[in-house]
């Protein structure tokens, strides 16, 4: 496509190499076992990136995907304290998600609001909002069923049921994005709003179903992030938000809308996770990760500058609304 | 369909001058509401003191809030303030601890909060990358350093004279930070809307490719923009440092949200183009004073939280619906 390689080969050159290096000194890092765990560890970012990609390639942005997933989460954990069956927990917790999510696509179809301001707000509100729900407390791991706690790490070939979740939903939104109407719309009105509207196509309306996906996949990772922690409070994943911009930003999406895929953006979340996992291996400070990140987003999106530059001049970088 | 000749606008939604003006006159009001229903809730609002002592929980994101202000108005926005504030303070530790004294460590963290807004800087404007990506990246780069340098430790022991910052009184009633923040006020407002700086950053917030071709050294002064913004996150710094008497690198976690609120809510607009100094001076107060009420009534800060979020959403839907509501154009 451009150049010799393509952005997400060398993205994945950069993870083997990482994962060479560190193997180098300790061979028992790509052990089979070891890499299905840090795989595992990295699905909510998978997920949460794979919404928040969408998102972004509508030329908006969520920030509260972190408090949609803690509010799901909570909601998931009482439901069950209340011995509601898991049958019931999970689709719930989807339907939450996606109702907050739509709340803030409503806010940015109907009110015209920026997103960012959008979701700045309801990132707070969604956050207080469980404070008020739960008075402060936490649901503990004693609090929960065993059947709750059991079902992200149930094992199925060799794999916890977390990363089939992961493996599946990419599998469906690589193909949702590619081969649908609505997938593809993302990617127009990100492209070219104006174009968007002369061609039939929605902006408001794309951009609501782009959140409202986005909150129902940060509702399915609250109910998986705290059935596998196993314990809910007001700040689970608290700060989150900006790890799945990150992963989006080093996985090759464009900030400014119309371009991504849903690879890149594994291969984006991939990247982190192997960082977080190998530091501790190789004798690093956990606390070098944060700055390492900060790293790699700068040096990721000025690599994305460059290519956008090989293809051609932007004339108008932000068309009128 | 008549062209009439286009002026930039100085403010969002010109075309309803009327509703426009009262943005700060909206804010006034407010304000007043929150002040009176304060006084009425609490019998120690009311309180000269205490109201001195509310200030503080607003002055060192509003100084901040008055750079942000610029640099969204001229359509960029710095996320990494509260990770500067971290950079800075750590900075400031590690001059006190190499046993320099306040003039030096008060210029410690100001010369690192600068630093920190020329790495911004030069990657927005000298290399053309979007601000809300680089700013995310240097946010934490930033307070990424500041765990490395300091990991689960803590710089204790300031000197004395330099807890003067964040704890002294210049007059009365009148702390150090309420005077800092009236001059800065002061300062910004003339600087914004008395220059040809002031009126540069509004045209590249409205065209910046217009602005271009009218002969601004667009780059150069999103260049300055960031540097202003780092300047004031590094007098934030110090008079934060000071007022805790101790730098941890978590401090003042997740400030900048509560910055880019102080200044939507003040009337900028987050496209960039419109907005002024004065409505973010009534969102510090509102902000603040919000904060201290609700804290006397003993409510929880994310019960508030609720409050502003809402404020926020409300604030900025209004006068696109009242628009909308009065048709299209």
């Amino acid at each position: 496509m451009m150049g010799v390689i393509s952005r997400d080969g060398l993205l994945g050159l950069v993870i083997l190499a990482l994962t060479g290096a560190v193997a180098l000194r300790f061979p028992g890092f790509i052990a089979p076992a070891n890499l299905a765990a840090v795989f595992n560890d990295t699905a909510p970012l998978i997920l949460l990136a794979i919404g928040q990609m969408m998102v972004i390639v509508t030329k908006c942005i969520d920030l509260s995907v972190a408090a949609t997933l803690a509010f799901a989460g909570m909601i998931a954990a009482l439901m069950n304290g209340a011995g509601v069956p898991l049958a019931l927990i999970i689709p719930a917790a989807i339907g939450i998600g996606a109702a907050l999510g739509a709340v803030n696509g409503l806010l940015v179809w109907k009110a015209g609001i920026p997103s960012i301001v959008v979701t700045l707000g309801t990132m707070t509100i969604i956050r207080g909002a469980i404070f008020v729900l739960t008075d402060g407390k936490w649901v503990n791991a004693h609090e929960m069923t065993a059947g709750f706690k059991a079902l992200p790490r149930a094992v199925l070939l060799g794999l916890p049921l977390m990363s089939w979740a992961a493996i599946a939903l990419i599998a469906a939104f690589s193909v949702f994005l590619a081969r649908t109407a609505l997938g593809r719309s993302f990617f127009a009105v990100g492209g070219n709003p104006n174009a968007a509207v002369y061609a039939g196509i929605s902006v408001g309306r794309s951009q609501f179903a782009a959140f409202t996906l986005c909150g129902a996949l940060a509702g399915l990772t609250g109910y998986l992030w705290v059935a596998r922690y196993a314990v809910a409070y007001v700040d689970v994943a608290s700060g989150f938000e900006l790890n799945v911009v990150a992963a989006c930003v080093i996985g090759g999406i464009s900030i400014a809308g119309g371009a991504g895929s849903v690879r890149g953006v594994v291969l984006g979340a991939l990247f982190m996770g192997i960082i977080a996992n190998a530091l501790p291996v190789i004798g690093v400070s956990p606390f070098w990760q944060m700055a390492i990140s900060g790293s790699a987003i700068i040096l990721a999106v000025s690599f994305n500058s460059r290519q956008s530059r090989r293809q051609g001049r932007l004339i108008l970088k932000r068309a009128a609304p | 369909m008549t062209q009439a000749p286009r002026h930039i606008p100085d403010r969002l939604h010109a075309r309803l001058p009327r509703a426009l003006r009262s943005w700060e006159a909206l804010l006034l009001a407010v304000f007043a509401l929150v002040f009176l229903a304060n006084s009425l809730a609490s019998p120690y609002f009311l309180n000269l003191w205490n109201l001195s002592d509310a200030t503080f929980n607003f002055t060192e994101k509003a100084l901040i809030a008055f750079a942000m202000a610029m640099v969204i108005i001229a359509g960029e926005i710095d996320l990494s303030v509260a990770a500067i504030i971290a950079l800075a303070s750590t900075a400031m530790g590690l001059a006190m601890t190499a046993g320099f004294g306040t003039p030096a460590i008060v210029l410690t963290g100001i010369l690192a909060g600068i630093l920190c807004g020329a790495v911004n800087g030069a990657l927005v404007a000298g290399l053309g990358l979007p601000s809300i990506v680089v700013t995310i990246g240097t946010m934490s780069l930033f307070r990424g350093i500041a765990f490395i340098i300091l990991g689960d430790q803590a710089f204790n022991g300031y000197p004395k004279d330099f807890a003067f910052f964040g704890q002294g009184y210049v007059w009365g009633v009148v702390s150090f930070e309420l005077a800092l923040f009236a001059a800065c006020a002061l300062i910004f407002t003339a600087l914004l809307h008395g220059t040809s700086f002031g009126r540069a950053v509004y045209a590249i917030g409205n065209n910046a490719t217009a602005a271009q071709f009218s002969g601004l050294r667009v780059d150069r002064v999103r260049f300055q923009l960031f540097l202003l913004s780092g300047l004031m996150s590094g007098i934030a710094a110090v008079c934060l440092t000071s007022r805790l008497g101790s730098t941890r690198p978590s401090i003042a976690t997740g400030m900048e949200l509560e910055v880019v609120t102080m200044v939507v809510l003040g009337g900028v607009s987050i496209l960039g183009g419109s907005g002024g100094i004065p409505g973010v001076v009534l969102a510090a107060f509102i902000m603040g004073m919000l904060t201290f009420g609700f804290g006397l009534l003993n409510v929880p800060g994310i019960v508030m939280s609720i409050f502003l979020g809402l404020l926020l959403i409300a604030v900025i839907a209004l006068p696109g619906l009242i628009s909308r509501r009065k048709g299209r154009t």
